[in-house]
């Protein structure tokens, strides 16, 4: 009987792992017929989009109104003289990370690749003046130099780079403002001339570097077993979570010069930067607190059996623990506030989004509304992609955030 | 340790050592420090005020507006008080939320399955849409689809012509829409009486169903009698209920039909399609929640892929997907706000103009954030109620 079967049944060739487009294509778009419906459906979607944007993009849209307002777009109308700052900044920028990259990752990898390839697509950019190009290049040749340095020092570097890395945002703020020198090196920029997409950066620098600390208190402040400390914390994050970001910004333009006398009053990028600080640290208290949350009871019994004080136990056992955690969700609340820094356009500060307005508002560019705001889109979105793709990838490679 | 402890403190503990009273201490000195923070703010507060020569008060929300709003759901004009200016703009949030709200499940749910789909170009479709928008800011988006799409739309008389018709102009989109006659009430009648019955074949079959272990598909044949009364209901009028309002261009502006003002559509767009990337993600991952091992028990027990999706997945990833699906509505009401930036006269944008004809900045941004604080946590807690009901129904 067994026999039987055997030689009736057809005797099938192996199974073939090779790929063939034909294979390829049934797999994945014509498997079943239901799929295959989909994806006739998907690209006449695709064509539908595609073709009158690319109609657009290679026969209407005129670029121009980029090239000749790039300036500002970029710094605002930060005086040219003193643009060499602002480039201080990215060199110190491309130093660090450089160093750091050798420090930590030691190996080529694509993302570095992508980082280095930023600047020398730039480069290519046709209406660049001759001294960008060559400072781009810098740039570039800079962060290789830090990044066979970091490699060669290594895991001594890593404690430094960590302060380093703490002190480049205060520099950072301290180079763009400029401080005053009896001989004026480098004389004080107001705020009113910060713009375009250097005020957005600041903007989100100073609100992630204030409303971090303030956070951990506030999250701290709620899971504290003094009731007056507890109902401030939760009060302060549930009022704050529960109104838009516009309304801060809105009480920070028109209601904040109330609280203070005529001769200390904030300037408006001061006012704008404390509120979305005050914004996002009670987001940041939550997402800690969710992290402190994670933190298993025998940890704190185990420090307090130790003989660690309570301050003891929270700075040196639970929060390094609990900020591991939930560094991915960190990060996508750093992206947020960086793509939120776009509304201070509405109490009517120049960062990227407003200058882009102002630049509109002039009459010779009226009509260039696409272009522009299609400009800036991009922008936004290669610095968010940029940050999610890179915290993924510290993510999965680090095995931060899982335990 | 009870007892050492006050053994301890009667041999005397010197009392600032003593951490109960320590921490009566720490909290008086907190609360000390905030009242103080508070009574400096507000007394230079009332100072500023008086030197400009305001006072504060909630009086004024009765005075005249004397400024128009473009849209209205309630009848309002310019000599309508600031409050019912404050009422036009609450409604305008509320209903482009809900509508949002609404828009913006289904296109995320459509998105956040097509994401996990088998078919490699639907996959990258949904990946390519999820990731292009979660990267932008809104304001952005809702600026640019403002300016650079709805209101670049042809004149109203070169206005493109959809069957319908539907017009679109930079005006906005206008369709038909039913002009009640004199029977509409009755049909009014009529359709109370079918969602009655509907909701008595819904429950009974629900009731059959969990009595027989057979699943009918309840509210499928519900809305299908519905369906079927109303149509019935519609024929057997002596005069159709509502009669057609075809908007027609005329001259300069369009007569008939209804319309929605660029503003509205752009908000409304843009929320929807912005906050749908974000719940496709949600969804995506309650779904990727549910173990494979789920899915393959029923299909080992003979489900087909429909019931695995319906009876099997969904209610378990529901669990997962309703806490951050809260969060996105609640980002989505808030965000409507941002309409302050292409005109569309919200709440946020109203108070703006309330709080320039009246110069009353303190009480019109307490009020708002108070209005604002409220849909929040009452939409919280209508989702908090909605995910215990998803958690009993589980376990």
């Amino acid at each position: 009987m067994t026999d039987g079967i055997a030689s009736s049944a057809q005797i099938l060739p192996p199974p073939t792992e090779r790929f063939t487009l034909l294979g390829w294509l049934r797999r994945n778009l014509f498997s079943t017929w239901y799929n295959a419906l989909l994806t006739v459906a998907g690209l006449a979607l695709i064509y539908a989009i595609l073709k009158p944007f690319l109609t657009w993009l290679l026969t209407e849209a005129e670029w121009e109104v980029i090239q000749v307002n790039f300036r500002l777009l970029m710094l605002g109308q930060y005086p040219p003289e003193e643009t060499w700052r602002v480039w201080t900044c990215l060199y110190l920028l491309a130093a660090n990370l450089g160093l750091s990259w050798g420090a930590w990752v030691r190996r080529r990898s694509v993302i570095g690749v992508v980082l280095l390839g930023v600047p020398l697509l730039l480069t290519l950019y046709p209406a660049l003046a001759a001294s960008i190009r060559w400072q781009l290049l810098a740039l570039d040749a800079i962060g290789l130099v830090a990044f066979i340095v970091g490699r060669r020092a290594g895991i001594r570097l890593r404690r430094w780079l960590l302060i380093l890395w703490v002190l480049y945002f205060p520099l950072v703020i301290l180079l763009v403002r400029g401080f005053a020198t009896p001989q004026e090196i480098i004389p004080i920029v107001p705020t009113n001339l910060w713009g375009g997409l250097l005020l957005t950066f600041l903007l989100t620098i100073v609100g992630i570097s204030f409303s971090f600390p303030l956070g951990i208190l506030l999250a701290l402040g709620r899971r504290s077993s003094l009731p007056a400390i507890r109902w401030a914390s939760i009060t302060y994050i549930e009022v704050v979570r529960g109104v838009p970001l516009v309304t801060i910004l809105f009480m920070a333009s028109t209601m904040v010069p109330l609280f203070f006398s005529l001769q200390d009053r904030p300037d408006p990028v001061l006012r704008a930067m404390i509120g979305i600080t005050l914004f996002s640290a009670a987001y940041l208290a939550e997402i800690v607190r969710g992290g402190l949350q994670a933190i298993p009871k025998g940890q704190y019994e185990a420090s307090h059996a130790l003989g660690l004080s309570g301050f003891h136990t929270t700075i040196f056992i639970v929060l390094p623990q609990a900020l591991r955690l939930v560094i991915p969700v960190l990060m996508g609340l750093f992206i947020a506030l960086f793509k939120d820094t776009s509304l201070v356009a509405i109490i009517g500060l120049l960062e990227l989004l407003g200058i882009a307005r102002s630049v509109l508002a002039q009459p010779q560019y009226v009509g260039f509304q696409r272009e522009v705001y299609l400009f800036i889109s991009l922008i936004y979105w290669i610095f968010s992609y940029m940050m999610s793709y890179i915290s993924q990838r510290v993510e999965s490679t680090l095995g931060v955030g899982e335990r | 340790m009870q007892n050492s402890r006050s053994a301890h403190s009667q041999k005397g503990i010197p009392w600032w050592r003593d951490e109960r009273v320590l921490r009566v201490i720490g909290q008086a000195i907190f609360l000390a420090a905030l009242a103080f923070f508070f009574y400096y703010l507000a007394r230079n507060m009332l100072d500023n005020l008086r030197q400009l020569g305001m006072s504060l008060g909630l009086n004024f929300l009765n005075s005249t507006s004397g400024f128009d709003i473009g849209e209205h759901l309630i009848s309002y004009d310019r000599s309508s008080t600031f409050l019912r200016a404050f009422t036009v703009g609450m409604l305008n949030t509320l209903m482009v939320s809900i509508i949002g709200i609404i828009l913006a499940t289904i296109l995320g749910v459509i998105f956040g399955v097509a994401r996990l789909s088998t078919n490699f170009l639907i996959q990258s479709i949904a990946r390519a849409y999820i990731e292009f928008l979660r990267n932008i800011p809104l304001l952005v988006l809702l600026i640019f689809l403002y300016t650079g799409v709805f209101i670049k739309f042809p004149r109203v008389k070169e206005a493109i012509e959809l069957p319908g018709p539907i017009l679109i102009s930079n005006r906005g989109i206008v369709f038909p829409w039913g002009i009640p006659t004199e029977t509409t009430v009755q049909f009014f009648w009529i359709l109370a009486f079918a969602l009655l019955v509907a909701l008595a074949v819904g429950f009974g079959l629900s009731w059959y169903g969990r009595r027989t272990g057979r699943t009918p598909l309840a509210w499928l044949w519900a809305f299908v009698v519905f369906c079927l009364i109303v149509s019935l209901g519609w024929i057997a009028l002596p005069q159709p209920p509502f009669t057609m309002d075809p908007p027609l261009v005329q001259g300069l502006r369009i007569s008939g039909g209804k319309s929605l003002s660029p503003e509205f559509l752009a908000l409304l767009l843009g929320l929807a399609i912005y906050t749908s990337a974000f719940i496709a993600d949600v969804v995506r991952a309650g779904i990727q929640s549910v173990s494979r091992g789920q899915v393959e028990a029923a299909k080992s027990l003979g489900f087909n892929s429909f019931q695995i999706l319906r009876l099997i997945v969904l209610p378990q990833a529901l669990r997962v997907i309703v806490p951050p699906l809260t969060s996105q509505y609640l980002n989505l009401t808030k965000n409507s706000s941002l309409a302050v930036a292409i005109g569309y006269p919200e709440l946020f944008h109203v108070s703006g103009t309330v709080l320039n004809q009246s110069g009353r900045a303190v009480e019109v941004i307490t009020l708002v954030m108070a209005i604002y604080l409220t849909i929040s946590l009452l939409t919280s807690a209508f989702m908090n109620w909605y995910n215990r009901r998803v958690r009993l129904v589980e376990r």
